[in-house]
């Protein structure tokens, strides 16, 4: 995998290597709530009173990198898929400030692709139909074609062009879709939780490919995550919410060497246990 | 099992002997009732009499000009209902005022048969092929209009967002997410439509018009013709047939076959 991604990587992103200084996240000051409607429907002044808005995210001040891969970490219903489809432009209901290479956020952008939960892509498209949706812009249909192949070789689904999603097992759902967020050409890619639901060879193999993807295209990748080891593994920095509402409660730069092993990094293990126990799990199994 | 199921290795051969043996089978029956029954052939003609009344009929041209008569009205009152009907469905699951508006005034006309409106489309379009075909257009009209409505509402939102994501401009919106996603119901819609229509469209022509399989039918009983009764019958549901036939293939083209995955 990894030469084949080296040789055709050198051909179609040297573009790509020069937008390095795009994808530059800050977070300010941000606060989200969310309304209970049910008790809100119950009070009958128009005043929504103070123990009816459930805090999610309780001031969260965070940078990201360009060009780095942070895993968000955090117990379940903490906030985490919050702030990632708040800072994709999403969820608008907010306050604080959330700024992307300098400019406060507008709505979502092509330039910052969300790769779903749930298999996103179009079931009435091939593949490859689903991957030119990233390339419609493009002109010169020799060129497009050129790129779209590009694309699909990248995550090594040559050859299933013309199939569509429901002919393709889960994990090659999620590698297309990858496929069809590179194609984009994004400064930024939202992951939020893009391993769930796979079992667990394909799993592996998926994360793998995540990370050589993001080693050679060099994007601000944001992957929000449930999995201790995939965030640790796969991360430059781990960021680790409390339960709600989410309070940033660790961020780490991991300098450890890629591929990881947990046996050979001791640290790495260390840093394993401890934020198992900080997840509520004493004892790392 | 396998003779259920067609699971068997020559399931192609099942699926067309199978029906020919029910269909002979039913043939028997029908003429052992007609030999038995003691009715005269007037009253209940065997199958051979009538068999030979639809030669009759296809050899002097009739059974044609009024197989194409109802032809062109269930179309032309088709083609108005999905032309009107799926862009309506379309605007009112995207547009909730619009749809809580009038949902319910859909709702109400719907259970309306379209037969209770014969006196005054005859009044309104006088006689001829326009009140039959506004009875076949009535007739597929609100199936459409609902059918294609909650189809749009069961758009995975996800889609949107995608969308929202790519920078779709709202013709794309249109023609890469809502038209596709909704085609598989929407051709399931017009399967059990154009049977509706089918069954109207000769409902109305046995009132309002002088030819169409209905009239046939009408005006064979008045010459006391059970045997062309009978011959429009079977060409009504040999025609019935068809339509779902064709209507159930356009369900296995490939870009539409997802719907039944999913679903």
């Amino acid at each position: 995998m990894g030469h084949i991604l080296i040789k055709d990587l050198n051909k179609g992103f040297i573009e790509q290597s020069k937008k390095q200084s795009m994808g530059h996240v800050i977070i300010k000051n941000l606060n989200k709530e969310f309304i209970d409607r049910r008790k809100k429907s119950r009070c009958r002044s128009d005043a929504v009173p103070k123990h009816n808005r459930i805090p999610v995210l309780d001031n969260i001040n965070l940078e990201f990198l360009n060009g780095e891969m942070v895993c968000i970490l955090g117990p379940s219903g903490c906030g985490k898929s919050t702030l990632l489809r708040i800072v994709a432009g999403f969820d608008n209901a907010f306050s604080g400030n959330v700024l992307i290479d300098g400019k406060a956020h507008s709505g979502p952008s092509s330039d910052h692709i969300f790769v779903f939960q749930h298999s996103s892509l179009f079931p009435w498209m091939t593949v490859k139909e689903n991957v030119e949706l990233g390339l419609r812009a493009m002109k010169d249909q020799e060129e497009k074609e050129e790129k779209i192949q590009e694309y699909i070789d990248i995550v090594d689904l040559g050859g299933f062009e013309m199939h569509y999603p429901h002919q393709l097992s889960g994990g090659m759902q999620r590698r297309a879709e990858l496929a069809r967020a590179l194609a984009v050409n994004p400064d930024i890619l939202f992951m939020d939780e893009p391993f769930s639901g796979l079992d667990f060879l394909t799993h592996m193999r998926a994360r793998e490919e995540v990370v050589n993807v993001h080693q050679f295209i060099g994007i601000t990748m944001l992957i929000v995550t449930h999995d201790i080891d995939d965030a640790l593994v796969m991360g430059d920095r781990i960021i680790v919410f409390s339960s709600r509402p989410a309070r940033v409660k660790m961020a780490r730069k991991l300098d450890f060497p890629r591929p990881r092993d947990f046996e050979k990094q001791p640290e790495l293990n260390e840093l394993r246990s401890e934020i198992f126990l900080m997840l509520g799990v004493p004892h790392a199994v | 099992m396998n003779l259920f199921f067609g699971n068997s290795n020559k399931p192609q051969h099942l699926t067309i002997l199978a029906p020919i043996l029910s269909f002979t089978l039913l043939i028997l029956i029908w003429d052992i009732i007609t030999r038995f029954s003691g009715w005269s052939d007037q009253v209940f003609p065997g199958p051979l009499k009538v068999f030979i009344s639809i030669h009759e009929l296809v050899l002097d041209g009739t059974l044609l000009k009024h197989t194409v008569a109802s032809l062109f009205r269930v179309t032309a009152g088709f083609y108005l209902a999905i032309i009107t009907g799926i862009p309506a469905g379309m605007i009112l699951g995207r547009w909730k005022p619009g749809m809580i508006m009038l949902n319910p005034v859909i709702q109400f006309l719907r259970p309306i048969s379209p037969l209770a409106w014969i006196p005054l489309a005859m009044l309104w379009f006088g006689i001829g092929d326009p009140p039959a075909v506004f009875l076949i257009f009535l007739s597929a009209f609100f199936p459409l209009v609902v059918s294609t409505m909650t189809a749009v509402l069961e758009i995975n939102p996800v889609f949107f967002q995608v969308a929202a994501n790519f920078n779709f401009s709202r013709f794309e919106v249109v023609t890469k997410i809502i038209f596709p996603a909704i085609l598989p119901s929407v051709i399931q819609a017009l399967r059990i439509t154009v049977g509706i229509a089918w069954l109207v469209v000769v409902a109305a022509e046995m009132i309002a018009v002088n030819s169409g399989l209905g009239y046939l039918i009408l005006d064979s009983r008045n010459a006391l013709r059970m045997d062309y009764v009978m011959a429009g019958m079977i060409v009504i549901g040999l025609i019935g047939l068809i339509l779902d036939f064709i209507m159930k293939r356009l369900g296995k083209i490939d870009s539409v076959f997802w719907g039944n995955i999913s679903h």
